[in-house]
Formats: C-alpha cells, structure tokens, sequence
C-alpha cells in the first residue's frame, strides 16, 4: 500500500485508508455511521405513523430523512466523500444521481399530466357499457 | 524497427519498468473499485425505472388492496434492522480483511450473512402472505409493481448472499491475496449500496404507502 506517501491520488470506492495499524481505528467510521443510519431510520418509523404534525408535510420529510440516510451510508460506508482523492468517483455519483432524477421525476411529471388530461375511468366504462 | 532494438531499450529501462509495474499494481485496486463503483451506478439507475414505475402506478390499485391494507410496518422494521446491521457488520469483515484478521473476517461475514438470510425469510413470508390473501402480482398494476421493485432487491441480495458465502472461501482457501482482497472491496460495495436502495425501498414503499 504505497499510495499513502503520494499527496494527491484517486482512491477506490469503498477503500478505508489506514488510520492506523489497528482495525480498531477504522471501526469508529462505521460505528458513527451505525448510529446516524439507525437515528435517521428511527425518525422515519416514527414520523411515518405519528398524528402529530401535519399529514401532508409527511411523505416529505420522509423523502429528506432518506436523502439524508443515503448520504449517510455513502460518506461512512462506501466511504465516498468530497476529498480531493475522491473526485472521480464523486463525479459518477454525481452523473448517476442526475439520470435517477430525471427518470423519476421526468416519470412522474409526465403521468401526471396524462392522468389530467384523461377522462376518468368510470366515464370510460360507462360510455363503452 | 527490429525486436533486438526492443529488447535492448527495455533492458535500458530495467528500473523504470518494475517501478511502473509496482505503480500498476498499486493502481489496480483504485481502477477495479472505480469499474465497479460504476457497476452500481448503473445499478441503481435501473431500480430508478423501477421506483419511477412503482411511483405512477401506486394508486392503479384495481378495486384491489392499497400497501396501506397490506403493510405490516412492524415486519418492514424488522427487515430494516437486519439489512442496516448487516451492512455494518460488512464494513467490519472488510476491514478484518484489509488487516488479515481471521476472526474478525469469518466472524463479521457470519453474522452479515445470518442477518441478509434473516432479511429474505421475512420478506418471503411477506410475500408468501400477500399471495394467500389474494394480492399476488396479477391482481392490480400497484402489486405488479411492487412486487418487481421490492423482487429486484429481494434477488439482488440472495445473489450477495451466495457471493458472500464464495468469498469466504475464496479467503479460506487462497488467502489474503490482493486479487481475493479487490473481489472483496466490490462484494462489501455492492451490500452497502443494497442498504441504501432499501432505505428508498422502505421510505417510498412501506412508509409512504402506509402514511398516505
């Protein structure tokens, strides 16, 4: 593992770098990312089925909480993180996460509007009927 | 032109040479996590088409069940709790492999495969319940699509599950290589990016669709 001495490389995905000669050191990053995922996971459930706050800000704050998580399991367990080794790698993330967006949000838009502009179905039915 | 020139220029740069071997060797392990980092990329841009077709098709229920008559949110928890722990425990037998640490490695990748099993019987039980009720996947384009997207994950992790059990004895039988260790990076790559697509899993799927 010569790659430590050089100042600026890439790095794998995934590579812990190693802190020290015990693996002890490396098991912190995976610990503080443990317990951020199981905080994030337990507001989730929480807030999923809580009456307290206001039924519509629901499905959003439980797609931000898993935005968070996800960003939570990249950073402490795939360990892709805005380093300067990292960039190649935070680049096809980038890309990646730019074709999910539109994918799903390009779906969704889409659908919708047809949904629109369709008559419903029971007037479909009816007129066939 | 002739080979005897080749020949004599590579001896003349004996020392270059093996320095620029040991480079490749050093960078092999950047190139195959970069290959496979784009892997699961792509990966996950196909369980997107999926989440994009669940998400326009969740409310074609049919005069079938919703998921907020079918979903059992204590199960999903569960299911969650497995998949999370396995992760970490993954991230502790990639790391008892980077330090060549047999108890550390045999240990953590038990108990990661135990909780990817414990993960599969629970959604299979789920599943085997929708079915007997009634909601297969031909009963509405809703369950049609959940069961393709929440399959997808299910079959992404019993193929983890095998590759686990082939890196464990790949381990066992060659040792820490650094090629046994490459193969090993991608495999604890792959099980954590299958945690983050169950965190979208249970947050649009189960949460969502019982909250709504």
């Amino acid at each position: 593992m010569s790659d430590v001495h050089a100042g600026r490389e890439d790095t794998a995905p995934g590579y812990e770098r190693p802190v020290g000669e015990e693996p002890e050191a490396a098991l912190s990053t995976y610990l503080i990312g443990l317990g951020l995922a199981v905080l994030l996971t337990v507001v989730s459930f929480f807030i999923a089925r809580t009456t307290l706050v206001w039924q519509p800000s629901i499905p959003v704050a439980l797609a931000v909480l898993a935005v968070a998580q996800m960003g939570v399991h990249l950073v402490f367990f795939l360990h892709i993180t805005t380093g300067p080794d990292n960039e190649n790698n935070v680049l096809a993330l980038a890309f990646g996460v730019l074709i999910v967006l539109l994918v799903i949000i390009g779906s969704m838009w889409i659908i919708a509007h047809l949904n629109h502009n369709m008559m419903p179905m029971d007037q479909v039915m009816r007129m066939q009927g | 032109m002739s080979g005897a020139g080749a020949t004599a220029g590579g001896l003349h740069a004996a020392q270059p040479a093996t320095e620029h071997v040991r480079d490749a060797l050093v960078s092999k392990r950047i190139v195959v996590g970069y290959g496979f980092w784009i892997f699961l990329l792509s990966d996950i841009v196909m369980f997107s088409a999926f989440f994009a077709a669940y998400q326009v098709l969740v409310n074609a229920t049919a005069g079938g069940p919703s998921g907020r008559d079918l979903f059992d949110i204590s199960n999903t928890a569960l299911e969650t709790a497995c998949l999370l722990l396995s992760s970490f425990t993954c991230g502790i037998a990639s790391i008892g492999a980077q330090a060549h640490r047999g108890s550390w490695f045999y240990g953590a990748m038990t108990v990661t495969f135990l909780l990817g099993l414990a993960f599969l019987g629970l959604e299979a039980h789920e599943f085997a319940g929708f079915v007997a009720q009634g909601a297969g996947p031909t009963r509405s384009a809703f369950l049609s699509a959940f069961f393709t997207l929440v399959g997808c994950h299910g079959i992404h992790v019993t193929g983890g599950l095998l590759w686990l059990l082939t890196m464990m004895a790949q381990v066992f039988a060659k040792g820490y290589r650094p090629d046994i260790l490459r193969r090993m990076l991608c495999f604890s790559l792959f099980w954590h990016a299958l945690d983050i697509i169950w965190v979208g899993l249970f947050s649009i799927v189960y949460l969502m669709g019982v909250a709504s």
